[in-house]
């Protein structure tokens, strides 16, 4: 109750922002020393919030459906490609990370390598993958569009989990290893006995990056490669129209805004069959 | 054993959630072998479905390519998607693009030939207020001019640089985004605009003075056409080295010959063609379809040496422009003259005679364009 209360408050006080910005601010913006330091506040730039709400019960073209109705689909597209990248960027991360503390070896040869594989830029990274994996087919199946946006998606959620992981996996103290050894427990029986419950802290928090990475990936994946149905393709489709309909782009922003907090609230639901077991995990750890 | 079956719980909830979102709706594609006999052939285009390609939706819609054999697939564009490289890399049989640009692209080694100048003419504008003075491109001297960059900023710089201004000095060059909102709310003097749909944005926003929406005598138009240093766009383009295969050459002139028909189809119907790419689910309103239907139609007809025919004296002021003509940084599209089969008309020819045979009129000497009305917001 009192968490709902909070998200509401938030949410008004935002509100009261934007609007209280609107009519204090110059239309024109403040420039100072011919650097725009604070945005302007006309209509064009910044659409009442009332106008936004209104234009997402409107057409979004004239005879066409509602742009709230075509915003809300689109996010369930994107949630679904959201998802799937998700999934396999934790799986890579979590068999990355068990690798990576099984061999010595593989930590010093690979982890350089996961941290210079964020560096890459994603708007570079896109028409990459989106140009090699056209020529793939599993089987009779070719390879989709939404594919590469979820491949895109599961190269940035990876990252968080291995690092993440790998530092749980070694959390265990020396004591808790060494206890394992005397009852000859070997390097798998350790790993999900002990290492896996003590990694669990650690996990949690690298998957809510994780499923935040990949919501970024996959709207910048369809921004980049113009995949049809999802939230980011409806952005760059409603900025073109920024000129005559500016409440339009703020209504796919606030798509992948709920979004964002679907894939976070969903991750969030991961971790209370766990909770319980979360506060028994610290006691081992220690 | 409890542990055990926690992460069992965890893996299952991980399949559970991939086999929940595996199933969202995907893009429907037709089942291959639907088609029969059909050639499948690729286009690729340069953005989303719009009034622009509407002569290869058409031909697409009226079956123009299948009376040829052909089951034409047109891939759209995206923000990082070039359609030469697509082509050249063989994921297209065609595509569409910009001359200047596919110049380049064939300077570092893309290996693709224009084998019909669908676009005639260039429909790339500079629009300024009508109340700044500025009435042609000696006129930006000292002011803030808007300019996309990407590449597509030549014809604007060749413009100046023609008009005796040094674009470098002279102006104050301002990055401009795809959208006027920079034009309207007077952070630049001129504004970059296609004549076919940013130019028609402008008419569809509101004039907050007015209440009403900007009109053309609004805005002064300073157009690349009348000033010397327009450069050819949408063409089609093919690949060199399949050109040597006389099956794709083939393919190629089935594939100019329903293409001529759609854009003939197109030029006689333009509401009709509004229709079917609104159906094609732009997002774009009706109107502003329209408008860009009409627009791409003056760029096209009259075509006085039959449609897609790639004229001499325009390709050479393109080829010229892009080897002279500098950007801010200092770059030309091209460091040389474009080397081995850059353009022919060989193909375009015969699909004309075959368009022809066939009763297309494919010079349009007679077209005129209407007068649209714009709604606001492009409804």
């Amino acid at each position: 109750m009192r968490r709902v209360l909070l998200v509401l408050a938030g949410i008004a006080i935002f509100a009261v922002l934007w609007e209280g910005y609107k009519l204090v601010g110059s239309p024109d913006g403040t420039v100072i020393f011919g650097v725009r330091v604070l945005p302007r506040a006309d209509d064009l730039s910044m659409p009442h919030l009332w106008t936004i709400a209104e234009r997402l019960g409107r057409p979004e073209i004239a005879g066409g459906r509602p742009v709230g109705l075509v915003v809300l689909q689109a996010c369930a597209f994107t949630f679904g490609i959201t998802a799937v990248g998700f999934v396999i960027g934790a799986l890579v991360g979590l068999v990355l990370a068990v690798v990576m503390q099984r061999f010595r070896l593989a930590e010093r040869g690979l982890l350089p390598y996961v941290i210079l594989s964020q560096t890459v830029p994603l708007v570079a990274l896109a028409p990459l993958v989106a140009g090699w994996s056209g020529n793939l087919s599993f089987g009779p199946y070719p390879w989709q569009d939404w594919m590469t946006v979820s491949l895109i998606a599961a190269y940035l959620a990876f990252f968080p989990v291995a690092v993440g992981m790998l530092r749980g996996l070694q959390s265990p103290a020396a004591s808790g290893v060494e206890l394992m050894r005397s009852y000859a427990a070997g390097w798998w029986r350790t790993l999900v006995k002990l290492r896996f419950p003590a990694a669990l802290p650690y996990l949690f928090p690298a998957l809510r990056l994780a499923g935040a990475a990949a919501v970024v990936g996959a709207v910048v994946g369809e921004i980049s490669t113009g995949t049809r149905g999802g939230v980011g393709r409806l952005i760059i489709e409603y900025a073109r129209e920024a000129t005559s309909d500016p409440a339009k782009v703020y209504t796919a922003m606030l798509g992948a805004a709920l979004l964002g907090l679907v894939v976070a609230g969903t991750v969030g639901l991961l971790e209370i069959p766990l909770m319980r077991h979360r506060r028994h995990v610290e006691v081992v750890t220690l | 054993m409890r542990k055990i079956r926690i992460f069992s719980a965890i893996t299952l909830s991980v399949v559970l959630v991939a086999a929940g979102c595996g199933s969202a709706d995907l893009d429907e594609t037709p089942a291959p072998g639907a088609s029969g006999a059909l050639t499948p052939v690729k286009l690729q285009l340069q953005w989303f479905y719009q009034a622009q390609f509407a002569g290869y939706i058409a031909a697409v819609d009226q079956g123009f390519y299948k009376e040829q054999g052909l089951d034409v697939q047109l891939l759209e564009g995206g923000v990082d998607i070039v359609p030469q490289t697509v082509l050249a890399q063989g994921k297209a049989d065609y595509a569409v693009a910009w001359v200047p640009k596919a110049l380049a692209s064939r300077e570092q080694g893309a290996g693709i030939t224009d084998v019909g100048q669908i676009f005639g003419r260039s429909g790339t504008y500079q629009v300024a207020w009508k109340n700044s003075g500025i009435t042609g491109p000696a006129d930006f001297r000292g002011k803030k001019i808007g300019n996309w960059g990407f590449g597509n900023e030549f014809e604007l710089f060749a413009g100046m640089t023609r008009a005796g201004l040094n674009p470098g000095k002279d102006v104050t060059l301002v990055q401009q985004q795809f959208d006027m909102q920079a034009l309207l709310k007077k952070e630049i003097d001129a504004a970059q605009a296609m004549s076919y749909n940013e130019y028609a944005q402008l008419l569809e926003a509101k004039n907050p003075a007015t209440g009403k929406l900007y009109t053309p005598d609004d805005f002064t138009i300073i157009d690349w056409k009348q000033n010397g240093s327009a450069m050819l766009q949408d063409a089609v383009w093919a690949n060199t080295a399949k050109l040597g295969d006389s099956g794709y050459q083939q393919q190629t002139v089935k594939f100019l010959t329903g293409t001529i028909k759609g854009w003939a189809f197109c030029r006689d119907n333009p509401d009709k063609c509004r229709d079917m790419v609104v159906a094609k689910g732009s997002k774009l309103g009706k109107s502003h379809q329209l408008w860009q239907m009409n627009e791409v139609n003056k760029l096209i007809w009259p075509a006085a040496g039959g449609i897609g025919v790639v004229d001499d004296a325009a390709w050479k002021q393109t080829v010229d422009i892009s080897m002279t003509t500098k950007n801010q940084t200092g770059d030309t599209v091209l460091k040389a003259a474009p080397e081995g089969q850059a353009f022919t008309n060989d193909y375009i020819n015969q699909a004309i005679t075959a368009a022809k045979g066939a009763g297309v009129d494919v010079n349009g000497a007679s077209f005129q364009p209407e007068t649209v009305t714009l709604n606001p917001g492009g409804a």
